[in-house]
Parts: structure tokens; C-alpha cells; sequence
């Protein structure tokens, strides 16, 4: 077995809002494994962001809070380091690439500057060799060097991502955390830029936690993939098993929704009902409202992991024996 | 954000310059209303009950309410006249018989600050009134017609706005002298531009929603149109502003008054008892000290109130 | 930006000419007559009348105000009607003390209210925070001529550390820039923590976060320069204030400026010295403005690039 870059337990986190308290991340079990891509799939609001926002030290706080639960790098746990020893590992060990392009670069430092900044401060290099380093990364990204005095602005959605990659993998990271990174551009965009994460990944053997509702990205891009739903993973397998066999309800239904090439299919069949409120999710398993299979114990009880065998595990009552299951 | 205290602060994007206008949305816009409050029903149900969490606000709405009362009931609640002069008891310092003491033609100066109530309040108040009228139209006008009419208005705006208010209210009473409507005139006057920019902003950003769209569509008249639905819809930056502006208002009729060109004698206007307290700084400086406390409490609690609507009536720029 | 610059140097010209179309007219429907009031109450009529035709007094209002802009764009603003010295130089002669006046209040300002208004941002709600806002309140709902009159009691009556009055020496100027910088102070402050908390918010940021940077370089390399943008221009459109305050604070401590010398020419009427004084006041103000501009492109790479 590969070793574990990052492993998460239990983690809770809590926005306290005027209008009550959410639970936006609740008994989170999830893991890495060096050089692989995993996948962290689902609807928007069911927490994805905040869960790579706790990996980092980075939920807003107020309103949000880490309850409980650990996130283990290397085997130490992140959330009872000290804030100056999570400034060693962000950027540097652990990197990020944000969801919009548009807003997440400064408007008023140029954009070789905002590479610079993390080599000079990880990697203690002088200006000089800070600016190599920065025109080098622009070029794997595929931005001609001697762009690096232009201000963010100068640059379409897709080149600023492009910019985001290049920043996020200067300082050769060990994990690679990316939030929805191709969400906010256009389509013919969306597939090089996914396309450029992919080689330049490999290229630093660097692992990677992506975040996306998007299934195709999964498909393309992920070894492993998670499905959350309202604050949990309900489902984690590697791509194939998931996407020949899957188990829990909610990630049947997301299939379902999906539209075939290779099917003759005369209506989809998107997943009844909405996302919970989040400031009162449902008792019991959270997907019962939607679920097509929810039985009475549902309500009340909360499932538990059930391990189906070659890293495939689902939280659902059906696999703990509890419930009717589907006829296969 | 921006905004603070008073119009210099509000408009701040909005200054003479044009670049402001020009960046982009994600800049800092001051005062734009709320596009939630625009279909809701009960709106201001929802105002109320976000302004009464605000303890401060309330603090602030209190003493306003207080200080409009006193001024109302100034006859019932004041001990002594405010023009009795008592020339054996000049400038004396506060006293039993005279809580704040006397000024220096032997005046009660608690009974002439709880009357300059009354004088502050109504040129702060048909001042604000005045500006907003005024600047609310052309800044009405030059947002819902846009092209050469808004043009025209926001250059006249520009002139007006190189001109530093308090100099532009003493321009004008210089020329046609004191006295209490002729401050309120100057007063309002001088900050037209400033609710004209205002009123404009708010038009331009409403007259594109599709409310507007759909009502254009069914026929509404240009008139109906604004009366009926850009109207309500951009109150929300005018009551802010005018709430501030009823403040920054007093401030400078106080000032006019101070060097002798606003209200005059025996009227008493807290900025005049100000200046006639000035050369007795040295020997009696009560008569100077009270006036400019109820000066500051006014504002003080404008300001609270206007700060507290803000936050009320436009979330998004609440922290 | 060459050109952005001339082009708004081109822009003052319609602006400064409006100025004096409602300086100009304000003083020009004044009751009173200038000739008798240079010649004195009890001057022969003759005399008055001789004097208005050779003023142009008895001009009608359009051939007056194209004499007066011809005039005026020559330097020439007219005579004061007490001391019958040009204005210009009476202007002239006082400018440099108002703008000191200005200057000083500007810095005291920026001086107190940036970095107060950074810390209580980056503390929000704790009792600094709290206690600068409260503060700041009360800083903007003193009116100046008084706060000038209270700190004269306190400093120079009874503890005798300023001086009351005068100008010269760093000692004189601070009383007065203090007065007229307060509520400047109190209004950056405010604005710079709101500024700030809106900027703290943004996603680059926590893009900065993201790449372990110290919260110090965090605020002061990534946040503060955007928050600037909205300061600056505050900050221009304060100077205004203080010009316009300065007319208050420069009698209260009889500081030899434009504001003083337009308070004692609106006592005894002398138009043309107002006249002039709120021109030089707007000039310089919009030449403020101009600047922040300019100093704005060069804080905000966005508006540079749109006047390239």
C-alpha cells in the first residue's frame, strides 16, 4: 500500500451565521495517497470548498470554525500545528489553485511578482533567481516569459488560471489542492487547461486533491474518487469501480443524470428534490428526503462506513443490511 | 466601506474626477441599493428589525428622537426665556439657578441651547430637504435620460462640486445676508451635487433591472416609471445620506453662524452662542464649552443613526 | 497618461470657468454698492457716480463678467475695495499659510488615520477596534471652530503649552493643524478600516494566504494597496474640507491665510477679495483632485492602462 501524503478524520466545521449555525463539514473521512489524483465530487454547498479550506488553515474565521477531527500530512496533524508552521507547509508543501480566475490574482502586483513571492519565501532564492524561476513556470505553463511585468488584468480568464497553475506549483508542491480550477472558464478553455494540470502534475509527480461537480473531469483527470453529499463522503472507490459499480443512491442518481452518447435514453433522471438547508440538515442519513431507497431507519440513524472490498467504501444503510437493497 | 459620516465620504466614488466611475464592479461601490430590498414586500419591516438588533443606531435614534422632542417642547422644558437678558448676572459659571450657566448678556445658556434646538434642527433638516429635492431631480433626470441632458447637469454638478461647500454657503449668505432661510438656502444649495450623484448612481443601476424592463414593456409612462418604481428603489442611499447630511448640515450653518453671517441675534443658534463665548474663552468658558457639546451630542447621534441605516438597509456592506 | 493628464489639465478650463460664472454672479446681485463703499458712506454723488462709470459697475452683466474673466486670466482679479491693493497679491501674499495650513492637516490625518484604520480592520471587534471607531465618531461630530477654542482652553489657557495665536513656528501650527486635521483623521480612519475589511474579503487574499505569506506582508503588500484606491480619493476630496474648514480653524487661531483674510473681507464687504478668495480655493482644490487622479493611476495598474 502507497503511503498516506494526507488523511482526514472526523472533521467537522461550523459556520456561526446570524441566522444559526451550519455544519458545512461533518464527520469527513478522507484520504490521499502519494501520487495519486483524487477527486472530491458534488453539488455545489455540500462543502467540498471547505473541506480544502481546512486542509490549509484557511476557513474564514468568524464565522467558520473546525470543530473537531484531524487532517494528518505526513502523520502530523495540520489542525494542532502552530500558524507559523502552516505558513511553512502553504504554498510550499501544500498549494492551492482557486475556483475564479478572475478574482483570485492581486489587480494591482504583476503577475511575475505574485510567483516570485512564494519562491523567494520558501525556497529562499535573491531576486534574480526568484525571476528565473517565475519565467520558467510561466513557460510550462504556456505564458511567454516576458509577460511576467503585466498586471492580471491583461490576461484572459483561461491565461490567468494558467498564471494560478503557475503559482501554485513553484515551489514544487507535495499536494496539489485544486477548487473546481476549470469551473469559471469556457469550455474549449476548460479542456487545456485540464489538459495542462495533468501533464504538469506528473511532470512535478505531485499529488493532487481536485475538486469538481463536474463527473467528465473526474473520469479524465482523478485515480480516486470521493462523492460528498451535504458534508460527507458518501462514497469513495477508484474511478472505474465508481463508475461501472456504483453503490450509494446519491451517486446512482448523479449517474443518472447524466445524459449517454451510447444509450438511447428518452428522459434523464436528475435526483429529485434539493440540496438541505444547511442550517437544518436532515436526522439520520442526510440523504434520506432524495433518496429513492430510504427506509424508516433512515430518519433516525446515521450510517456507517461499510468497506465493499479494494478500497470501495459506502455510507449507506442498504450495505450495513438494513435496508432493501437494489435488484441486480 | 465608504462610507462614512458624511457626503465627502459617500461619493467618494463618485468624485469630480471620472476615473471612479470607471472601475470596475468589484471596486467598492458606497451606496447602491440593496437588489434583494427591490421585489420583497415588507422591506422596511425587514429594515426595522435589522436596525433594532443595531444597538448603536437605536442609541443614536433615541437621542435624535429626544433632541426633536426638547425642540418641540423647547417652551415647556427650558427654566428661563431665551432672550431675557439678566446685565447683573453676565457670564456667571453654572450655578443652581443656572444649570449651564450664563452668557455673556446674563442669558440662560441651558434655556438658549434647549431653543437653539429648534433653529439647528430646521436648517438641518429643510436644508437636507432643499438638497435633496433639488439634487434629487437633476440627478434624476440626468440618470433615467442619460445622453446630452446628463451631461449637461453633471458639469454644472462638476463646477459646483470644485467649489468647497462651506465656501459656496458663504459665498451665497455673504451676498444675501443672514438669517435663517437664507442659511438653509446656502446650506442646500452648496450640497445639491452631492445628492445629485447619488440619486443618479442609484437611477442608472435601477432603470437596467428587469422590473423596470418589464414595466416599460406593458406601457408604463416615463413619470409612472420613476414615480411608481425607481423611486422606492433608490431610496435607500438618499434616507443614508440625508440622515448624514441633516448632520453635516448643522455643522456648517453652526460655522456660518460662528463667523458672524448666519443666524442672527437674539436668535439662539449654537453656533452663534459658539462665537459669542469666543472672547470670553479666557474668563468664562462655559459659554463657549455647552453650546459646542450639543453641537457634538446632534451629530454624534445623526451619525450613529445614519451609520445604523446603512448597515440596515444595505447588508451586503455590512461587515 | 501624458495625455490623460493634459487632456484633465485641458477639463479645469470649463470648470474653472463656471466657478467664476457663480462666484461672479453671486457677488454681482449683492446688495450694495462698491464705489460708495470705496469712497465711504458720505461721498458726494457726483464723486460715486464717476467712480462706478470708471469701474465699469454700470456695464450690463455680460460685458462685467467677460471683463472680469479677461482680467482674471491675466492674473489680474481686481482691487480690494478697503486697501486698494490688487487681490492677487493680496491672495498671494497669504496663500502660503493656508496651504501650510492644509498641508499639515493632510498629514496629520494620514498620519493617524491609516495605520488606526488598519489596525482596528485587521482587529475587528475587539476593544481597539471598538474604541478608534467610537472615537473617530466623535472626531467627525466636533465641529472644528470649536474643537480649535477648547484646545486653546486647555493648551493654551490653563496648561500654557501652545501658543493661542500666531504663525511661524512648528510650535504655532500645531494647535491649528490639529483642529482642522480631526475630523480629516476621523474620516480616513473610517474609511481606511472599512476599506480594509472589504479588501480582506477578497479571493486574492486568501490566494496570498494560500502561499504562506505572513499576515504582516499579507496586509501591507497585498491589502493595503488595494484599499488605498478608495482612500486617496477621500483623501482629495478632503483637502476640499480642510480648504474650506481653513476659513474657521485660521480665525479662531488668527492664522495669517486666505481664510482669514476672506472672514475680514466679508465683514467689511469687500467683494472683490471673497470673490477672488473662493476662486483661488476651487483652483486649488481642483488641482488636488488632479493629482489624486494621477497618483490613483499610478496605484491602480487597471486605470493606468486606460489611459494609455
Amino acid at each position: 500500500m502507497a503511503e498516506r501524503l494526507l488523511e482526514i478524520d472526523n472533521l467537522r466545521v461550523e459556520y456561526h451565521t446570524d441566522d444559526g449555525v451550519v455544519t458545512a463539514v461533518e464527520d469527513l473521512q478522507l484520504h490521499v495517497e502519494k501520487g495519486q489524483t483524487v477527486g472530491l465530487v458534488g453539488e455545489t454547498g455540500a462543502g467540498k470548498t471547505t473541506t480544502a479550506l481546512s486542509i490549509m488553515r484557511l476557513v474564514p474565521a468568524p464565522p467558520g470554525r473546525i470543530v473537531s477531527g484531524s487532517v494528518h500530512f505526513h502523520g502530523e496533524d495540520l489542525l494542532h500545528k502552530r500558524l507559523d508552521e502552516i505558513k511553512k507547509i502553504r504554498g510550499n508543501k501544500i498549494s492551492m489553485i482557486f475556483q475564479d480566475p478572475m478574482t483570485s490574482l492581486n489587480p494591482v502586483l504583476t503577475i511575475g511578482f505574485q510567483i516570485e513571492e512564494a519562491v523567494v519565501l520558501h525556497q529562499g532564492l535573491d531576486a534574480r533567481a526568484a525571476r528565473a524561476r517565475a519565467g520558467e513556470m510561466l513557460r510550462l505553463v504556456g505564458i511567454p516569459p516576458e509577460r511576467e511585468g503585466d498586471y492580471p488584468h491583461e490576461f484572459s480568464g483561461g491565461m490567468r488560471q494558467r498564471v494560478g497553475i503557475a503559482m501554485a506549483l513553484s515551489c514544487n508542491p507535495e499536494l496539489l489542492i485544486a477548487d473546481e480550477p476549470t469551473t469559471a472558464l469556457d469550455v474549449t478553455i476548460q479542456a487545456q487547461v485540464l489538459e495542462l494540470m495533468k501533464r504538469l502534475r506528473q511532470q512535478f509527480s505531485t499529488s493532487m486533491l481536485l475538486i469538481t461537480h463536474d463527473l467528465g473531469v473526474v473520469a479524465e483527470v482523478c485515480d480516486q474518487v470521493a462523492i460528498m453529499y451535504a458534508g460527507t463522503i458518501v462514497e469513495y472507490a477508484d474511478v472505474n469501480t465508481l463508475f461501472t459499480n456504483p453503490r450509494h443512491p446519491y451517486t446512482r442518481g448523479l449517474f443518472g443524470s447524466i445524459p449517454s452518447l451510447d444509450e438511447e435514453v428518452t428522459r434523464l433522471n436528475p435526483i429529485k428534490g434539493l440540496m438541505p438547508d444547511p442550517t437544518a440538515l436532515p436526522s439520520g442519513c442526510k440523504f434520506h428526503p432524495r433518496c429513492p431507497m430510504a427506509g424508516e431507519i433512515c430518519k433516525t440513524r446515521v450510517p456507517q462506513t461499510t468497506n465493499l472490498g479494494q478500497g470501495h467504501s459506502v455510507h449507506c444503510m442498504i450495505y450495513e443490511g438494513l435496508v432493501p437493497g437494489y435488484e441486480e | 466601506m465608504r462610507t462614512e459620516t458624511d457626503d465627502i465620504i459617500q461619493s467618494s466614488d463618485e468624485h469630480p474626477g471620472e476615473l471612479p466611475e470607471k472601475l470596475s464592479p468589484d471596486e467598492h461601490p458606497p451606496l447602491t441599493p440593496a437588489p434583494e430590498l427591490s421585489k420583497r414586500r415588507g422591506q422596511w419591516g425587514e429594515v426595522w428589525r435589522r436596525l433594532r438588533k443595531n444597538r448603536t443606531a437605536m442609541f443614536g435614534l433615541a437621542v435624535v428622537l429626544l433632541i426633536i422632542f426638547t425642540a418641540i417642547f423647547a417652551d415647556v422644558i427650558a427654566p428661563y426665556s431665551f432672550r431675557v437678558q439678566n446685565l447683573d448676572r453676565i457670564a456667571e459659571a453654572p450655578s443652581r439657578d443656572h444649570l449651564l450657566g450664563t452668557d455673556d448678556l446674563g442669558r440662560d445658556i441651558l434655556s438658549r441651547i434647549i431653543f437653539g434646538a429648534r433653529v439647528s434642527l430646521q436648517v438641518g433638516f429643510i436644508a437636507v430637504s432643499i438638497s435633496i429635492i433639488l439634487g434629487g431631480t437633476l440627478g434624476a433626470v440626468a440618470g433615467y435620460y442619460g445622453g446630452r441632458m446628463d451631461n449637461v447637469i453633471m458639469r454644472v454638478m462638476d463646477v459646483l462640486l470644485a467649489i468647497p461647500s462651506i465656501l459656496l454657503a458663504i459665498a451665497i449668505v455673504s451676498a444675501f445676508g443672514g438669517g435663517i432661510v437664507n442659511v438653509m438656502i446656502a446650506v442646500g444649495i452648496s450640497y445639491i451635487p452631492v445628492y445629485a450623484r447619488i440619486v443618479k448612481a442609484s437611477f442608472i443601476s435601477i432603470k437596467e433591472q428587469e422590473f423596470i424592463e418589464a414595466a416599460r414593456a406593458v406601457g408604463a409612462r416615463d413619470g409612472r416609471i420613476i414615480v411608481r418604481h425607481i423611486l422606492p428603489n433608490s431610496l435607500a442611499p438618499i434616507i443614508v445620506q440625508g440622515t448624514l447630511g441633516v448632520a453635516t448640515a448643522i455643522l456648517s450653518a453652526a460655522g456660518l453662524s460662528f463667523i458672524g453671517l448666519g443666524i442672527q441675534p437674539p436668535t439662539p443658534e449654537w453656533g452663534a452662542m459658539l462665537s459669542s463665548g469666543r472672547h470670553l474663552i479666557r474668563s468664562a468658558w462655559h459659554v463657549a464649552t455647552f453650546p459646542g457639546l450639543a453641537i457634538m451630542l446632534t451629530i454624534f447621534a445623526l451619525n450613529l443613526l445614519g451609520d445604523g441605516l446603512r448597515d440596515a438597509l444595505d447588508p451586503r456592506l455590512k461587515q | 497618461m501624458h495625455r490623460y493628464i493634459l487632456r484633465r489639465l485641458f477639463l479645469l478650463i470649463p470648470v474653472m470657468f463656471g466657478v467664476s460664472l457663480v462666484v461672479f454672479t453671486i457677488m454681482f446681485f449683492t446688495p450694495g454698492d462698491p464705489a460708495k463703499l470705496m469712497l465711504g458712506e458720505r461721498a458726494p454723488e457726483a464723486e460715486v457716480a464717476a467712480l462706478r462709470a470708471q469701474m465699469g459697475l454700470d456695464d450690463p452683466f455680460p460685458v462685467q463678467f467677460g471683463r472680469f474673466i479677461f482680467n482674471a486670466v491675466r492674473g489680474d482679479l481686481g482691487r480690494s475695495l478697503v486697501t486698494r491693493r490688487p487681490v492677487f497679491q493680496e491672495l498671494y501674499a497669504r496663500f502660503p499659510a493656508t496651504l501650510q495650513l492644509a498641508a499639515a492637516g493632510v498629514l496629520v490625518a494620514v498620519v493617524m488615520g491609516i495605520p488606526i484604520g488598519i489596525l482596528s480592520a485587521t482587529r475587528q471587534y475587539s476593544a481597539f477596534d471598538a474604541a478608534s471607531m467610537g472615537i473617530a465618531l466623535v472626531g467627525v461630530s466636533m465641529p472644528n471652530f470649536w474643537q480649535g477654542m477648547m484646545m486653546i482652553l486647555l493648551f493654551s489657557v490653563s496648561l500654557g503649552v501652545f501658543p493661542s495665536s500666531g504663525y511661524g513656528t512648528l510650535r504655532h501650527l500645531i494647535m491649528p493643524a490639529l483642529t482642522i486635521g480631526t475630523s480629516t483623521a476621523a474620516i480616513i480612519t473610517r474609511m481606511t478600516r472599512s476599506s480594509m475589511l472589504e479588501v480582506v474579503r477578497q479571493d486574492y487574499i486568501r490566494t496570498a494566504r494560500a502561499k504562506g505569506l505572513s499576515e504582516r506582508v499579507v496586509i501591507n503588500r497585498h491589502a493595503l494597496k488595494n484599499a488605498l484606491i478608495p482612500i486617496v480619493t477621500v483623501i482629495g476630496l478632503q483637502f476640499g474640507y480642510l480648504l474650506g474648514g481653513a476659513v474657521l480653524t485660521e480665525s479662531i487661531f488668527s492664522w495669517p491665510g486666505v481664510g482669514r483674510l476672506m472672514v475680514d473681507a466679508i465683514r467689511q464687504k469687500d467683494y472683490p477679495v471673497v470673490q477672488g478668495g473662493v476662486l483661488l480655493l476651487a483652483l486649488t482644490f481642483s488641482v488636488v483632485n488632479l493629482g489624486v487622479d494621477i497618483l490613483y493611476a499610478y496605484i491602480d495598474p487597471r486605470i493606468k492602462a486606460q489611459y494609455k
